[in-house]
This record gives structure tokens, C-alpha cells and sequence, in this order.
């Protein structure tokens, strides 16, 4: 039986006195509990309705001018082009994503604001022009001298850099395109059995005899489990 | 401002409703009582589309699921946190104790790890053994029926071992090992380090025909729609009102004090309405604590009257005493062998398939009690830090790290899933002088009174977690792995955890029979009121090596038998 449909109980949103919210009486049948056929809120993936306006008011900001999102762009790109199969991460939408980080997380915004503004000046001084109308190839002898940071004490440019890199590729791969590019096949519904065959054999790995019969036998996992006395499995 | 008083006359009011308040309300309830349950958070139900997060994709969040607002990530189905605006909690002699709560229905059993695992007879009685902390008043043989019950009702998968400080249940299959999980077992295997399959609380056969069977996606933290796992909600409240309970839920209705009579008994218990912030009252005959072990204790502190000047039931003064969390300590490794890995979904059970019961004589150690290993590893769905510093593993091939353009995308690629990491959970000994008590100088939103914690880690613990990062290194050296970061050292306790911080919180209200020496009885009823019991963590004498929810359930399921026994003897 559906449990909406028998629910002989009621939820209180915390008053008291017999005053029900979601109009329904005690002691009467009522279905108000969940709605059956909600809407699947696609926008707010699960959020409750103050982080759905904490979300709207970093929306509603805009911390990047449009110099230097245009920049970043140039820049999230060269940090990964396009491939023959895949687009950039421009072209993917990093560099919105990186905007609403540096409101997401404040701590971000010094250092990006100030390390788009090193690119430009460093551009500027070896070749006269803005970071995002160099030529490529100027744009890589620029990054070329921040993209590999000492070990030890790395310099503010290759934080920089090394930030900017980090939200670049942990945002085209939490893309949609890039969990493709990446090949990741779950989350979904779906039975798991075991490694495949040929992964086990490439790695040397084998299921230990004495524990198949520990494992979950796939064919009768909707039969109804029932034990004997002493704690086996019978079904 | 006038308190606005409810008519009704409740057989039982359950305070919390997470495992311990949502056994109480089905055993309860399908007795025939009457009960109200009243949550602080609001209503939750897994299979609420406006609520869900499962089989959400990172993209869908604009901060790909970073923890900014969740503190287990964006899609964590914990609201609350280690902090809660206009909530706060103190702390005394610079204790840095964290203390994570769940404010929704359900509470923190929403997006636990599921680890299922009993005491045995030995976590009973340990101070038999080496002397230390104190004994429960029960023993294995008191719960045992308690806990067959909980694994039939709820389902756990394990597998039968005869261990004997691991007792055996009804469990469902395990599954299998995913990849990461066999190059773990063998490589604990050349260490002398047993491993068995992991017992948790998800569905993998069924058990009931009112919830699904596993669909192995790995996401348990995020509550599942299918309830397929373990959550108050989906297997135990939900199921009462479909039985017919006459349960009436009060959430988002933060209590502040149990009241009481002129004799000291209870007669019900005050909240606040959080939506119009106004007093209610509630009148019960019966009043069940299921707060949480932090958060009973402060109501039970801050329902002083004549009778109870210092707090309900705290004749002993020791509400609140002997506060401990399990120990924690956590390493990682890189398998170059498992690198460029083949694509599969492997997504499995959310968490382990496989885990170490503790195996060593701690009278040959520097430190009196065990813990146990858990695993994690594989090609999990990416999110917010999935590709921070993309190729930091060049560094073990001597080619250079750092760089740009398509050379990060197959350097992502050779590295996924190529890493794994364990978690030690150990016991800590129950001490009086870690506790959390009353801050008389701060109030949180409510008006109402917080909570101040006292808890320093010894060298117990101490030693303990640098005998974790011992045996770690060296499964991850058996591997053929290098182990990632520097060996914590004795000025960073070892990468012990803060207390806290493994949410394993107890022993705030402890069990005895002595009521000098404790708060409660074996049926964790309060020695001076016996109207009143104490159904989650707080009643425990000591941790154990294992995860606290399977023994809250049994227990709780034992309590409320003892209430409806009360009720049917007319002693209440």
C-alpha cells in the first residue's frame, strides 16, 4: 500500500494546539505529507530555500569586469585547448564557473584579481600588448616561466597560475563533457558484480575462493532474505 | 510572551528523531502509544524530488559540489554542520572539540557511513581486561537479541566469520571487492592484517517489500530514494505511520527544557516553534531523549528546577562527563600499478566493501584499546578538487610537474583511480574530565543556553594513531605504493583527529547501576526520574573500536520493550 495513502499521522510544523499545516486533522487518512508528483526542482538540485537565495545572491554579483573574464578565457583555453574530440575549457564554461567560485570563496579573489593583472603587465612590458591580444605562442613563453613552480618556494605568480590551472581542470571535468572525455560510467543505477575478467587478470588480482560464498548472489537479490537459527542465509 | 500549551495528552514525547528517537517512535507507536516527536530541523524524505540529490551530476551545482555550504560537499544530505548560524557552541582550557549535527528528520542517519557492527562481550566489559574506564552494567548477551532483531528489521551485509570480538549477525551477502579493495587485502595480507567483508546497513538483497534493493551507486551520503540504505526516516518512522501509529511529528521545533512536577517527575517538554519563534508546551506522560549525546545533555542541563537544581536527573553531576569520540587518523597512497585503468563503473556500495577488524594483544602495545581500518579508492564521480594538481605524481618518474594544455588531460587520465586511502577508528577511554557542560555567558539564537567542551586527547590516543600511520605506510609499501605527505609527527598528534570530528560523540549521560556514578539504569532510564529515558549515544559506558549506530538502535529497541512493559504494569 502506498504509505501517503494510509498515513494516519501528521506532521506539526511546530504547532501545537491541533492546528495542522498541510491541511490535514489528526486522525484522519491524508496524503499530505509528500507530494507524490513534485516537480523535480532541476535548477536547485536538492537545495532548501536558504541556500537557493544564497545562491541567487552570488548570481547576482558579478566580481570579474568584462576585461578580465575575457582573459581568463584566452587563459582557461591555453590551459586546455580543444582536442579533436573535446572543446576547451572556455568552451566548456570554466571561466563562468571560476567567476562564481571567487564569490563562492573569497579567500580566491586577491590573488586571481591580482595575478590576471600580472599576466597583462608582464605582456605589456615584453610585448607591448594586453595578455589576451598577444600572440599565442607570446602568451606560452608568459606562462612558461609560472607554469612550473619551485618545489620549495614557489613564487606569487606560480600560485597563481597554480590556481587558476586547479579550477580549470576541476571545472571542465565536472562539466558534462568533460566526465565524458573523462569516461567515468557511473552514477546510475545498476547491479555491481565483481571486476571484470580481464581487469582482474591485467592486474594480477583474483577472488579468493573461500570468499565467493560470502558474496551477494546478484540472480536472487530480490528474493525476500530469510535465515535459519543460526545465521545463514537460506534464500 | 505566553507559552501556548497542547491540549493533548501524550503517552511518550521523543525528542530527536534520528536512530535512537526514530526506534523509539516505531516500537512505540506500533505498541499502541501515543507519541509526538519533536525535531529541531525540518521534515526530510529521500524520495522527495524537491529534496534529492542523488544521481545529481556536479554541473548541476555552480559550485560543482564544493563544501562551501555543506561540509561533506553540496550534495551531502546533512543540513547542518560542524557550524550552525545563530547556534554556537564554546569551548574551555583550548579544547578544539568539533561537534557536526543534522538538523532535519532523520537527523545525522541521512548521510552516515552505514558501518553496521556490534559490540561484543569484551566492549562490554573492558575494564575487566586492562583495568581502565568502567565496565557496562549489561553485557553481550543483554543486547544480543536486540541486535538480530535490528539486522533483520533494517538489513546489514556482512559475512559470517566467528570472530569472537566481532560477533556475527543475520547478514545479508556482501558485495564484492572493487579493485583498489583487492590490492588492499593482499597487500594487509603480508602485514598479518585480516580482512573481511565490511557490515554495513545497505540493502543488497531484500528485505521487506517496502524498500528497494541497492543500485550501487555509491551514494548513500545522499540519502537514497530507494531506501535501500539505513535512515531513521525511510526505515523507521515512515514504516510506523504506515503501521498505523498515532505519531504526530513536530519538526523544525527546537526543545529547551524538559518540564517537571512539584515531585521532580516530567510532564512534558518545552520548544520553540523556529518559524514563529514563539514557546510551545507539550504534555507527555513519558519523555524519551534522542537528541544526540551532546544535545540531550544540554536540554537535561538546562532543565534545572527546585528539584533538579542542576539539571534534570544530575544528582551525580555527571550529565555531560565522560564525553569521548572515536579516535581517528587517515593516510593515502598512489598505486603506480593501478595506473591507465581500464573504465568500468564501479561505483559500488557508498563506502567500503571491505575493512579490518582490529587484530592485535593491546598488552604488547603502548596503547590500551584496538581500532579498525577503513578503505576507500576507485573511479568515483568527479567534483569540486577532482584534477587539483593534475600531475603532482610526475614527481615519482622524475618528469616534471606543473605545465598546461592537452598533456593535463591524459596526465588526469593515468592518475584516475590510482589512489586510495585508509581510515583508523579507534577506542578512546571514557574520562571524566572531558565533558561538555552549560557556558554560562552565551546563548544561542533561541535564548537558549549552549554548550562549552573540556576534552583533551592523552597519550593513549596519541599512540595509537602513530601505530595507524605505522601500519598504513607499510600496506601501502606491501602494495608496491608511495605514500602521500610526510609522516605526522608527535607535535601533530600523530594526524590524530580532533575530538569530535569522527562523529562518534558519547557517554555524556552514562549507564550504570550505581546512580553515584551514573545517570542512567540498564534500560537507560534516568535513576532520579523514571519518567524519563535517554535512547542515543549518551547512555554509553565506552566507545568500542566500532561505529556507535547499531548499538544506539539495539538498545534503544530494548528501552522501549522496558517502556511498554512500564505502561502495560501501570509503573508509569
Amino acid at each position: 500500500m502506498d504509505r501517503r495513502k494510509s498515513i494516519k499521522s501528521i506532521i506539526l510544523g511546530g504547532v501545537a494546539g491541533g492546528l495542522a499545516l498541510n491541511g490535514c486533522k489528526p486522525g484522519t487518512d491524508s496524503d499530505a505529507v509528500v507530494p507524490e508528483e513534485a516537480a523535480v526542482d532541476e535548477k536547485y538540485f536538492g537545495r532548501t530555500p536558504e541556500e537557493k537565495e544564497q545562491i541567487a545572491k552570488l548570481n547576482a554579483e558579478q566580481f570579474f569586469n568584462e576585461h578580465q573574464m575575457e582573459t581568463l578565457g584566452v587563459l582557461c583555453a591555453l590551459i586546455l585547448p580543444a582536442n579533436e574530440k573535446y572543446g576547451s575549457a572556455t568552451d566548456v564554461g570554466v571561466p563562468d564557473f571560476i567567476e562564481f567560485m571567487a564569490k563562492d570563496i573569497p579567500a580566491y579573489q586577491t590573488e586571481l584579481k591580482g595575478g590576471l593583472m600580472w599576466l597583462d603587465h608582464k605582456s605589456n612590458k615584453d610585448y607591448s600588448v594586453e595578455f589576451k591580444k598577444a600572440t599565442p605562442e607570446q602568451q606560452k613563453v608568459i606562462l612558461d616561466g609560472i607554469a612550473f613552480p619551485d618545489e620549495k618556494e614557489p613564487t606569487y605568480e606560480q600560485n597563481f597560475f597554480s590556481l587558476v590551472r586547479n579550477l580549470t581542470v576541476t571545472g571542465y571535468y565536472t562539466s558534462k563533457e568533460g566526465i565524458e572525455d573523462l569516461g567515468y560510467k557511473g552514477n546510475t543505477p545498476n547491479v555491481w558484480d565483481g571486476v571484470p575478467q580481464d581487469v582482474l587478470d591485467k592486474h594480477g588480482k583474483s577472488y579468493p575462493k573461500e570468499w565467493m560464498p560470502k558474496f551477494v548472489d546478484q540472480s536472487k537479490r530480490n528474493v525476500m532474505a530469510e535465515w535459519d537459527d543460526d545465521m545463514n542465509l537460506i534464500t | 510572551m505566553q507559552i501556548i500549551e497542547s491540549s493533548t495528552m501524550y503517552d511518550v514525547i521523543i525528542v530527536g528523531s534520528g536512530a535512537g528517537g526514530g526506534m523509539a517512535t516505531k516500537v512505540l507507536s506500533e505498541a499502541g502509544l501515543k507519541v509526538a516527536v519533536v525535531e529541531a530541523g525540518p521534515f526530510f524524505d529521500p524520495k522527495d524530488p524537491k529534496q534529492q540529490t542523488q544521481f545529481k551530476w556536479p554541473y548541476e551545482s555552480p559550485r560543482r559540489g564544493a563544501n562551501t555550504v555543506r561540509d561533506f560537499g553540496e550534495f551531502d544530505m546533512a543540513l547542518g554542520g560542524w557550524n550552525i548560524e545563530g547556534e554556537p557552541y564554546t569551548q574551555k582550557n583550548g579544547s578544539k572539540f568539533n561537534w557536526f549535527r543534522s538538523r532535519m528528520l532523520g537527523g545525522r542517519t541521512n548521510h552516515w557511513g552505514r558501518i553496521s557492527l556490534r559490540f561484543s562481550e569484551r566492549d562490554f566489559k573492558h575494564k575487566d581486561v586492562d583495568g581502565l574506564g568502567d565496565n557496562w552494567p549489561i553485557g553481550y548477551e543483554d543486547v544480543r537479541p536486540y541486535y538480530d532483531k535490528v539486522d533483520k528489521l533494517i538489513g546489514v551485509f556482512g559475512s559470517k566469520e566467528g570472530l569472537i570480538n566481532e560477533p556475527d549477525g543475520f547478514f545479508l551477502p556482501a558485495p564484492k571487492p572493487r579493485l583498489h579493495e583487492l590490492y588492499y587485502m593482499d597487500g594487509a595480507k603480508k602485514s598479518g592484517v585480516p580482512v573481511i567483508p565490511a557490515r554495513m546497513s545497505m540493502v543488497t538483497k531484500k528485505v521487506n517489500k517496502d524498500r528497494g534493493v541497492c543500485v550501487y551507486c555509491g551514494q548513500c551520503a545522499r540519502a537514497c530514494q530507494y531506501y535501500a540504505d539505513f535512515s531513521s526516516g525511510s526505515c523507521l518512522i515512515f514504516p510506523a505511520q504506515n503501521n498505523g501509529g498515532q505519531i504526530d511529528l513536530f519538526v523544525n521545533s527546537m526543545v529547551r527544557e524538559v518540564t517537571t512536577n512539584d515531585e521532580g517527575k516530567a510532564t512534558g517538554v518545552l520548544y520553540i516553534n523556529k518559524e514563529d519563534r514563539k514557546e510551545y508546551r507539550l504534555k507527555g506522560k513519558v519523555v524519551v531523549m534522542a537528541a544526540s549525546a551532546c544535545s540531550s545533555a544540554r536540554i537535561l542541563l538546562n532543565s534545572k528546577s527546585e528539584q533538579h537544581p542542576a539539571g534534570l536527573g544530575n544528582s551525580s553531576g555527571l550529565i555531560g562527563k565522560y564525553l569521548h569520540d572515536s579516535t581517528g587518523a587517515s593516510r593515502g597512497g598512489f598505486i603506480p600499478s593501478m595506473m591507465d585503468r581500464k573504465m568500468y563503473n564501479e561505483d559500488g556500495v557508498g563506502g567500503m566493501h571491505v575493512y579490518s577488524p582490529w587484530w592485535l594483544d593491546n598488552k604488547k602495545l603502548d596503547f590500551p584499546r584496538g581500532y579498525h581500518i577503513e578503505v576507500w579508492g576507485g573511479m568515483g564521480m568527479p567534483n569540486y578538487g577532482f584534477g587539483f594538481n593534475p600531475n603532482n605524481f610526475n614527481e615519482y618518474f622524475g618528469e616534471k610537474v606543473g605545465g598546461y594544455g592537452n598533456s593535463l588531460r591524459s596526465d588526469v587520465k593515468k592518475y584516475y583511480g590510482a589512489t586510495l586511502g585508509f581510515g583508523g577508528r579507534g577506542e578512546s577511554i571514557a574520562q571524566e574530565s572531558n565533558y561538555c557542560e552549560i557556558d554560562p555567558n552565551t546563548v544561542d539564537e533561541f535564548g537558549i543556553p549552549v554548550l562549552r567542551f573540556n576534552y583533551q586527547w592523552t597519550d593513549y590516543e596519541r599512540n595509537q594513531a602513530k601505530h595507524m600511520q605505522q601500519t598504513f605506510e607499510e600496506i601501502i609499501h606491501n602494495m608496491g605504493g608511495k605514500v602521500l605527505g610526510d609522516t605526522p609527527t608527535l607535535e601533530q598528534d600523530y594526524g590524530l583527529n580532533k575530538p569530535g570530528e569522527i562523529i562518534h560523540e558519547v557517554g555524556t549521560t552514562r549507564m550504570g547501576d550505581n546512580p553515584k556514578t551514573s545517570v542512567v539504569n540498564q534500560y537507560e532510564q534516568m535513576h532520579d526520574v523514571d519518567n524519563v529515558f535517554i535512547v542515543d549515544a549518551g547512555p554509553f559506558v565506552s566507545q568500542a573500536d566500532k561505529n556507535p549506530t547499531w548499538t544506539i538502535l539495539a538498545l534503544a529497541w530494548r528501552t522501549s520493550d522496558y517502556i511498554v512493559e512500564q505502561f502495560k504494569k501501570q509503573n508509569i
